[in-house]
Parts: C-alpha cells; structure tokens; sequence
C-alpha cells in the first residue's frame, strides 16, 4: 500500500495575500509539490471550509503555514483550530512571523483607527457615523462579524509555533527550503527561524563598499535622491537595515537598488529589532552635538515605520499605550 | 592569550542551586530594611536552597558560612545583598573560590548605598530591597564559570620626561634591573632644577646634588637616553604598551660628539645673537650651542630657526671644518622608533606663568622687572653675570622687592598655591643680598613654609633682616610722584599689618611667577589616555591613597606634572612611582575583569559597524573571513561595540543578554 500522502493547509489571516502569491510563485514546482502533498484547506484557491477542517481528527494535518497577522476573533479562532489539527504550525512570512506590516496599527487605538477610517478620513463620506457592528439584527436574522482586538499580534502570541518562514513574502528558494527540511529526517530544532541566522550584509554583493566609518551628516530616502548601484546604500544614506536583519532573501532588495527594509525580522538575538540598528546608526552619527545630532535624526521622517516596520507587535516596545480615554488595552 | 574556559560552548543548565544572604551591616542596612523578611522572601523564590541574614558578611564568620553553605548544600550559585560590588565584590568572589566554586557565579545586591542610605521609610525601603533581591537572583542562574584573564606585564619601562622626577624614577627602574627609555624633550636633560642655583632650605647647590645624577643617567647600562625626543602616540594597555617616538634632529650625530666646543667657537656667528633659552633670555648664544656646560648629554645641537646653512643653505660652514670627529650632519632626518614596554612614568613637569598677563606689574615694560627664574640664573655664579646680580643696564641695585604669588592664588588667574614660591622667593632674598649687598623686601599675602626645616628658614631669613610686607601688590610703575621715587619703580600696596596703602621705591623687582601645567599636557593627556583636572594638572586616582597612579593602568605620575612641588616632594613621589611600576613588572602578570566582549564568527556579518566604535581598538577585521573579532587582551568591558552590533553577535561576559534581561524582568515582575 502507497505510504498517505503528507497533508499540507495554508491559511491567511491579516495579510495582504502576497504570501499566498508566494507559494504560487513556486511556479512548475507548485505542480510537483501539490502531487507530493494532500491539500486539506486553503481558502483562497481551493473551495475547502472550515467545516472540512473541524472534521479532520486532531494533529492529523502534517503541516500548516499561517500567514498574516492576528487582528480579529475569527483569525484568533482559526488559529487555535489549524494549532489543533496540525503537527507542524508555520508561521508563514513577517506578518505570521512578527506582526508585520498590519502590526503598525498598534501605534493607534481601535478607537482611532475605526473613527479614521469610518468617519474623519478625507475619503470618507459617512454622514451617519455609521461603523461596522459584531452583530445586527434585521427582522428575524442576525447578522455577524468577527470582532477587532484592540492589539494586532504575532501568531506566536496566540498559538505556539514550530517554525517562521521570513520575508514580506518568503521567497520560493525558503519556502521550498522549509518543506524540504520539515521533510527529511531530522527536522531543524523546533522555534528555528527557517532562514541563516547572520544579517543581511553577509549576502550582499555591496559588502565590500561598507566604509568603516559611515559618519551619517543626513539621511536620504529612495525616492528623492538617485542611488548608487555598486555602493553600500549606507554609505551612500539610506537606511539600509541590511547590518539588522536576517539573511536569506539573497539581497534582493540592495540588488534591486533598494534599500533592505527588514522584512526577515532580526536574527535570534535581537529582542528588539528597532532599538538595535537605532543604536547602532546614532554610534555612526557625524555630528556630537544635541541640536546637530537631532537635525540628523530629523531627516528620517517615520522613525518607527522606518525600524519597526515588520515588527512592532513582536518588539519590546510592543505598540504605543494611548492616553486617549476610549481606550482599553485588551 | 584568551582562556578557553570563557568561550566554552554554554554549559547544559541544570536547575541552579542559588543560596542567598543579606546582611545588616550591623545597624546600616538593618535599621532600614527588614533583612529577615528579605531572606524569608528570597527562599520563597525558584532555585533558592537556602537564604540567611546575618550581621556582618564580610566578616570572616560571615564569609566562612558562605564556605559551609556551599559544601554542606551543594549550592552552585551565590547572591550576597549588602554593600556596593565596589567594596566588597572581591571579598565574597574569594570565598566563592575558597569553597571551591567559580568566583564569577556571584551576584551582589547593593541594598546599602542603593537602599538603606537613601531610603526613610522601612517598608519602602525593605519592598525595593526585595524587588532588587529577585532580580540578581533571577540574573545568577544564567551566570557562567568565568577566569579572570592574565595579562602579562613587559619589563621595560618609559619614563617621560627628564626632570628631576624622571631622573631620579629612572635611576631608581634602572638599578633594580628594568630597561628604562627616559624620553625628554629638550636637548639636554635636568629640568627646572638644573637652572637653579641653590636649593632652600640648606642652600646646597643645586648643580652639584644634580649633575651626580645627570651623568649616572647617561652612564648607566640599563637607561636609553633620548633627548631632543617627544612621544606622538601610545597604544596598547597595561604591560604591553607601544609608544611611538619621534627624535627630533640636532644636526650632530650623537655617537660622535665629544662636546668639546670647537665647532661653536667656529662658528660664523662670532658672538651669541639669540637669546638662551637656559639663561632664561638674560645671554645670547650661537645657531649652534651646548645648552648648559653640565647638558647631558654632551652634545651640542644646531637650532634650524638660527643656522644660516638650515636657513638659507648659504653658508661658509666653519662649524663642519672645526669639527676634526665629523659629527656635523646637516641633513639628519627625524627619526621615528616605535618601543615596547610594560609601563609608562609620566613626569613632564610645569611651566611658569607668564607674568605679562599682569601687566600691572609691569614685566615686559619695565627692564629691572625680572622672575624668579631669572633670578636663579643671576645669581648662579655660571650664570650670565657670573653671580652678580646687575640691573639691565649694568648697573648693582640697592634695593629689591620680590612680590609673591604672581599668577597663584588669584582667581583672576590660577587659584592654587604653587606651593615653593615662598620658600624659593626667601632664598633668592638671602642670596640676592650676599650677592649684591642690596636691602629686600618680600611682599606676600601669607608666608607658607610648611615643611621640615622651612619654618627655620623663614625664621632665618626674619633675623638676617629680609624686610617682609603683608599685602597683595597693586601695582609697580615708573611714575615718581616724590623726589625720592624718581628713578625707581615703585611699588603700590596696601600693608595689611600697618593697615594703610604704601608706595615703596625700589631698584630691582623679582615676580615669583607660579607654576603651571605643561602648555601641551591636554594633548599629551589625550596621547596617554590619563585624565587631568581643569586647570590641566594630571589626575592621580585618588588624592590620597593613589597619589601616583592613574586611572590608566600601567602608567604612573611623578613630580610637578601632576601638581606643584618642591624637589623633596618630587624626589619622593618619583620613587614611589617608581615602585609602583616595579612593583607590577616584578610580579610579571596583572589579573583583569574577564568583563569582556566577545563576537560569535558564526553569527557575524563583517558589517563593520562595531569597528570604529571601540576606544581601545579592540576590534579588528579578519579580512579572509570577513568577520570581525576582539582582541580580549584590549578590550575593557565598555560595552560600546555590544550595544551597537546590529545582529546582536558581540556578547559581553558577566553581561549576557540574557542575563540583564533576566535582571529587568526581576526587578520589573511584581513580587
Ligand atoms: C624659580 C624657582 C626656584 C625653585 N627653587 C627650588 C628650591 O630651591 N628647592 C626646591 O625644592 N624646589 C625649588 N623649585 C621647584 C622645583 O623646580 C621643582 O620642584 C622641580 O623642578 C620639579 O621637577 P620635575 O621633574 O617634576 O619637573 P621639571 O623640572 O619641570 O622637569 C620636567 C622635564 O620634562 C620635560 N618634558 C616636559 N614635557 C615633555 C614631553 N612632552 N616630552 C618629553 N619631555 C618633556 C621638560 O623638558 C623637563 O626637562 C623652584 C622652582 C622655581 C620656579
Ligand atoms: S557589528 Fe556585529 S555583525 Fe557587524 S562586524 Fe561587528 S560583530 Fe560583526
Ligand atoms: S566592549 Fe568596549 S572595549 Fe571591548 S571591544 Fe567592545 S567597544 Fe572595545
């Protein structure tokens, strides 16, 4: 009798769905590896329910990739339910990985965010106030919706979890990588980051070009002044979070003439992504005085979208603790 | 160099076995913290076997049951909540080691200085005693068998500056056995001193207790003698330092040189033409000069700002025909020679103040306003007047005033006494007035003559008839304002003792100008890597029980650099920098703080970002890897390079990650 085949469910939760372009980014090997597995959930191409899912005994899904952030009770929910049917839980790309993009959002209350975007954003027209609801009742039906947590978080900070696959997406080499490792016979250590654990500047055709002494007078953005293609992008101003930030990716951002953004999250020693390149860049800073070191400073307009920009939700620092009165932390 | 142990792969944990003690110091923290509902709270905490309190820990019985404890109870980890690490950290670290565990598995909680001493309220007080108790124990489980790191010391020495002091640190390095580069700036060694004539309170002569040791300098076996030199850079630390010496060119090779003179006879200047600088300007000397007739080394050198030849390459060069050894050569380079040495006596001495910033009293404008130093050289009897003591125009004065604390004691100015002016002032009173027969008068704000035999003299020179006026002199000038002051200056102050303002006429004023620090020493400092206070005076650790060392190991301080002084004082710190440095070399190694940073090759990047950052160049690139790494040996624990490394690949013993977040979260978590 053939050996079953190894049962494999993907599922996004708050993310963008590149993550899921990703994994159709394997291109041919979609094919092979869709052959090689059997594909019990995946919403998004598949025409699998939640219902198939709850059927499946327990721990007999192989491996799961969850990617995206967990924001409302319904991700919260099918986190614990995929937790429950798998043996392996991925989280699968920065937002799974560390709250990503989405975990921004902590900057900000519930309150703020839905005011924003239901009633004082300026392309927002909403004469009634009018915001969305967990349940409304019209006639004899009830209607429902997944409710907001007040904080985005990681899937790490809900479920426990196995393995990370970096990347804002992971890239087809690491997910390919990751399956193949989970595969064989000695499966890395559980917890790994499934990407090397050096920075980036390791990968980096630039390296050479790093100057020992960086001595920033000012930093510049991509879009506003033109960029070297051979020279270290620090060298040259721009925050490049290369120094800060895991390997794995191949450098394709510095290769692509854009500066490393920081998508794979940091290496296994950093606790808080942000604060260390920051401490790291004001020790290169030119200038010695307060007023001159902040004119510096003052040329990175959005310090924490800037250093936390993937990983908010899973630094120290966490989000920001608003003083409004509407706000509950949860 | 670095001792495998503290790169070991991290130890399998098992569950620590932490045993903690708080003591009262007797009522000093008891009185304020309740210490056994400190130890009952500790032993309620994971990992802890056992918790005491007890009067005094550092006591012998306090540390012998940290011994038992450990034997008897198996602990593997310690945590002693008492008094700052500062003062007791080695105590306990040695009973640790006593009992046979690692001496690093120690952790102190400061619940005196940081507690106790700062705190009212006892409940308030024994709450942050308690929150302070469970981070250092929530910190110990991660500590790890260290070994302080031995350092060996080089038995060479470098001692800077050819003063008195150094003189007399170098012999003193020299006869015990070290190597001893004494490095001096001038072109001849000897100092202030050299230019003095006799020496207070005895009136010895000063040439004749120096030259004695000026030629055993350049005698002796075991001392490199490198005048006309200066250090332009020092690198490396304690016992193993590299300083980078440039050796001026004096145009003569020194090997050669007899001193004999010929030459400057020769030369085509027929008489001096420049002032000198021994003499203190009082006498012209020629473009190519023996300093002083005792210089040593006996070697005359040619001045490049004087020589026509250096000038202008136009030149009959009399000197080269003259000389019959060939020691002319004027086309020698500086040289630069890198040393190595284990430790480094700084005694580069003062300056004089320049007393033109007082233009009251007129020095620089009128001629018969003189120094004190320049007092020394007129009445020194190989001086410019062979001992006569004669005004600027020839002529012998009948009377001198010598007007005290010139740029001392002023806070217009300097505000520190410069502690010999008194005394050197009343001895060139005594002098001036064997010499030329004229009356003199002292003008001082008090008489300091403390010191043995100082008093005496002071008493002395009352009984001989030196007249003494109490008052801070407002000013000397010209300006006769009776028939009697006509062709005098006149000094104009206010006599405190008679209580009434007096216009003195006088013939020959002497400023006792104050010491200062070298015009260079802040450069200098930097060059070393020692401190100094404000006013440019090195800093000794600590004015009382390190008054020779420095917050730099391996480099010690002697005489005048580190503050004003007479000889005695000089002589006496010199030795005992000179013990200080022995004392180190003898022993051959220093034990350091295995503190610290380290880089994981695995996890660095090569990014470079760490490399600038570190003060003492520890870090260096291996460029084949493109990793970077510490040189342990270097590198003193600052922490500098561990904050910044992006990847968080540099790590620092004793402060692990993981150990000072597992102290945050003790301090931070509620009780
Ligand atoms: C007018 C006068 C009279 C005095 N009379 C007496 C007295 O009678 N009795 C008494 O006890 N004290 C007397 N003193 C004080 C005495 O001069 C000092 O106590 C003594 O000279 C201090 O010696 P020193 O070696 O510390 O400094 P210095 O004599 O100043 O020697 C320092 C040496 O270091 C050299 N040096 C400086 N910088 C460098 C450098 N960067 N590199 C290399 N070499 C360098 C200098 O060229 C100099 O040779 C008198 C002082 C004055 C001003
Ligand atoms: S900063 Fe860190 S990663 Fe970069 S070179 Fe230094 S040790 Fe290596
Ligand atoms: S800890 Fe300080 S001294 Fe040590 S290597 Fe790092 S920067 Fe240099």
């Amino acid at each position: 009798m053939p050996m079953p085949k190894p049962k494999l469910a993907i599922y996004w939760c708050a993310s963008c769905g590149g993550c899921e372009e990703a994994v159709v980014d394997l291109a041919e090997e979609i094919v092979e590896l869709l052959q090689s597995v059997d594909l019990v959930f995946w919403p998004c191409a598949t025409d699998l329910k939640r219902a198939d899912l709850e059927h499946l005994p327990d721990q007999a899904i192989f491996v799961s990739l969850i990617n995206g952030a967990i924001r409302t009770t319904e991700q919260e929910e099918m986190a614990h339910l995929l937790r429950q049917k798998s043996r392996f839980l991925i989280a699968y790309g920065a937002c799974a990985h560390l709250g990503g993009i989405p975990g921004l959002a902590n900057q900000f209350s519930r309150e703020e965010i839905l005011r924003y975007y239901f009633e004082t954003g300026p392309s927002t027209v909403n004469p009634e106030k009018a915001q969305p609801q967990p349940s409304y009742t019209c006639g004899h039906h009830t209607l429902t919706l997944p409710d907001l947590h007040y904080k985005v978080r990681a899937l790490d900070q809900v479920v426990s979890v196995d393995y990370y696959i970096p990347g804002c997406p992971p890239t087809p080499t690491l997910t390919r990588n990751a399956l193949k490792a989970l595969l064989a016979e000695n499966p890395p250590p559980p917890g790994s980051v499934l990407a090397p654990d050096v920075a980036l500047c390791d990968q980096c055709p630039r390296k050479a070009t790093k100057p020992l002494q960086l001595s920033f007078t000012r930093f510049q953005r991509p879009h506003l002044a033109p960029i070297d293609p051979q020279q270290c992008l620090l060298a040259q101003g721009f925050l490049c979070l290369g120094p800060a930030t895991r390997a794995g990716c191949e450098a394709l951002c510095p290769r692509g003439n854009m500066p490393c953004s920081g998508c794979f999250g940091p290496t296994s020693r950093v606790r808080d992504p942000g604060a260390k390149i920051l401490s790291s860049l004001c020790a290169n800073l030119a200038p010695k005085t307060a007023e001159e070191i902040d004119a510096v400073l003052d040329t990175i307009p959005d310090p924490i979208g800037t250093f936390y920009r993937y990983s908010l939700p899973r630094s120290l620092l966490r989000g920001k603790v608003n003083t409004s009165p509407t706000n509950h932390a949860s | 160099m670095t001792p495998p142990q503290n790169h070991a792969p991290k130890a399998h944990r098992a569950e620590p076995r932490i045993g903690f003690y708080v003591c009262h110091c007797g009522s000093n923290i008891a009185d304020t913290v309740d210490c056994a509902e400190i130890a009952r709270y500790a032993a309620s905490l994971p990992g802890v076997i056992l918790a005491r309190d007890y009067k005094y820990m550092c006591s012998d019985p306090g540390q012998e049951l940290i011994q038992q404890d450990i034997r008897e109870y198996q602990l593997d980890r310690i945590v002693v909540a008492s008094c700052s690490p500062l003062l007791h950290e080695h105590t306990f670290r040695a009973a640790l080691a006593r009992a046979g565990l690692n001496p690093f598995y120690l952790q102190m909680v400061n619940i005196r200085e940081h507690v106790s001493w700062v705190h009212k309220n006892r409940e308030a007080a024994t709450a942050k005693a308690r929150d302070l108790a469970r981070a250092a124990i929530q910190r110990v489980r991660h500590h790890q068998a260290l070994q302080p790191i031995r350092v060996p010391i080089r038995a060479e020495a470098l001692v800077l500056g050819g003063g008195i002091a150094g003189i007399h640190a170098a012999l003193l390095l020299a006869e015990a056995g070290k190597r001893v580069i004494l490095v001096e700036r001038q072109p001849s060694i000897g100092g202030h001193m050299a230019q003095l004539d006799k020496t207070f309170p005895t009136l010895d002569c000063a040439a004749c207790i120096l030259t004695p040791k000026m030629s055993a300098v350049r005698a002796h076996p075991n001392i490199t003698l490198w005048t006309y030199s200066e250090v332009i850079k020092v690198e490396g630390y304690v016992g193993n330092f590299t300083v980078t010496v440039r050796r001026k060119p004096r145009y003569i090779n020194e090997a050669l040189c007899v001193g004999c003179k010929q030459c400057v006879d020769a030369c085509v200047f027929k008489d001096g033409k420049f002032p000198d600088e021994f003499n203190a300007g009082l006498s012209h000397r020629k473009p190519i000069y023996l300093p002083f007739p005792q210089a040593t080394p006996q070697v005359v050198v040619i001045d490049p700002d004087r020589c026509l030849n250096l000038k202008t390459g136009k030149c009959k060069k009399t000197c080269v025909e003259a000389c019959d050894r060939n020691a002319i050569v004027f086309d020698q380079q500086p040289e630069v020679h890198e040393v190595k040495v284990g430790t480094i006596i700084v005694a580069t001495g003062y300056d004089l103040f320049d007393p033109t910033r007082l233009p009251q009293y007129g020095y620089g404008r009128y001629p018969n306003v003189f120094t004190t130093l320049e007092a020394e050289r007129l009445v020194n009897s190989s001086g410019p007047t062979a001992g006569k003591v004669r005004l600027r125009d020839g002529r012998v004065p009948r009377s001198v005033g010598i007007i005290l604390c010139v740029g001392s004691r002023d806070h217009r100015t300097h505000p520190w006494c410069s502690r010999t002016c008194c005394m050197h002032s009343m001895k060139l009173a005594l002098l001036i007035r064997e010499h030329a027969g004229a009356e003199v008068t002292i003008f001082h704000m008090d008489i300091r003559s403390a010191g043995k035999g100082y008093e005496e003299f002071y008493d002395r020179c009352l009984r001989e008839g030196i007249q003494f006026i109490r008052g801070r002199v407002a000013e000397v000038t010209d300006w006769a304002m009776t028939a009697k002051e006509e062709g005098h200056l006149v000094v104009r102050v206010e006599d405190t003792l008679a209580g009434f303002v007096r216009r003195i006429p006088l013939d020959m004023i002497v400023l006792a100008v104050g010491m200062e620090p070298q015009r260079d020493a802040r450069e200098l400092r930097r060059i070393l890597n020692i401190s100094c206070s404000n006013e440019g005076w090195f800093l000794e650790r600590h004015p009382k029980l390190g008054p020779v060392i420095t917050f730099t190991d391996g480099i010690f301080l002697a005489g005048c650099c580190q503050g004003p002084k007479d000889i005695p004082d000089t002589v006496a710190q010199a030795g005992a920098a000179a013990a200080e440095a022995l004392a180190l070399m003898d022993r051959g190694y220093i034990e350091q703080e295995p503190n610290t940073a380290y880089i994981d090759p695995d996890h660095c990047c090569g990014c470079k970002s760490c490399l600038p950052l570190c003060p003492y160049s520890a870090i260096q690139l291996d460029e084949t890897q493109g990793r970077a790494f510490i040189n342990e040996a270097l590198c003193k624990g600052c922490g500098a390079c561990v904050a910044a490394c992006p990847s968080g690949s540099i790590q620092q013993h004793l402060f692990e990650d993981e150990q000072v977040f597992a102290e945050i979260d003790g301090v931070l978590s509620y009780a």
